[in-house]
């Protein structure tokens, strides 16, 4: 039993409690739910943003991160999986993307959301763009990112 | 086969989507990009350093060695920064 899979890319913000409810209400399977947030930072090193605006592939993203699930869900024992990324303009303090694990023990969830954070920043096609007080300029990707993703490569 | 381009690439392309026809001789990724870079110079601008282009063949990640024949749509795009 694998439990369902949610996975949404939306303009709107999400509720992430209700998110949670959505995938454990009512079930007795489920030991441990951990969830990510990603909330958009009013901070980057250079300094203020005034928001970042989300632009995804449509198509390919919902399969790059069904890929993802599917692969999280052939490794870890887990009861069911909630992915929902925003696009659009999103500005700070507010929610851009979440990732829900169900599972009868702690570390398969745990696990599993950090896994799927991993790839989603370096394999799924979403690109940020910001805005600040000096212009709109495009996030670049960190090497760091890539090397979280990479710790999950089967050897 | 019809050409999607995103974020930067996009901006530089001036387009988001197009249908175009290499010439035979153009059979992989690799190859495909240095076609359209000699395109014009807004191609030009757009694959200055190709080795910082991601591509996508109908929607999956792909090298830039790999081939494009049978392909239906072939994405360029910067490094992912979502999540």
């Amino acid at each position: 039993m694998t439990g369902p899979v949610t996975i949404r890319i939306q303009q709107d913000d999400f509720d992430v409690a209700r998110e949670i409810a959505a995938l454990s209400h009512g079930r007795t399977d489920i030991g441990a739910v951990v969830s990510f947030s990603g909330i958009c930072r009013g901070d980057e090193d250079e300094g203020k943003i005034a928001a970042l605006t989300l632009e995804h592939y449509p198509g390919m993203a919902e399969e790059e991160i069904r890929r993802h699930v599917d692969e999280a869900l052939s490794r870890w024992p887990l009861n069911g999986v909630t992915v929902i990324h925003r696009v659009g303009r999103i500005e700070p303090g507010q929610n851009i993307v979440l990732v829900v694990a169900a599972s009868q023990h702690r570390q398969a969830a745990f696990q599993a959301a950090e896994f799927l954070m991993d790839y989603l920043k370096t394999s799924a096609p979403f690109w940020k763009k910001e805005e600040s007080a000096t212009g709109t300029g495009w996030v670049e990707a960190h090497a760091r990112d890539d090397q979280a993703a990479a710790r999950w490569t089967k050897s | 086969m019809k050409v999607k381009y995103f974020a930067w690439v996009r901006e530089r392309v001036g387009k988001a989507e197009e249908t175009i026809e290499p010439p035979a001789g153009v059979r992989t990724v690799e190859e495909l990009i240095a076609w359209l870079s000699g395109r014009s110079e807004a191609y030009a601008y757009a694959f200055e350093k190709p080795k910082v282009i991601r591509a996508a063949i109908d929607h999956a990640h792909v090298k830039p060695d790999a081939t494009i024949a049978g392909a239906r749509e072939i994405a360029f795009f910067p490094p992912m920064t979502g999540g």
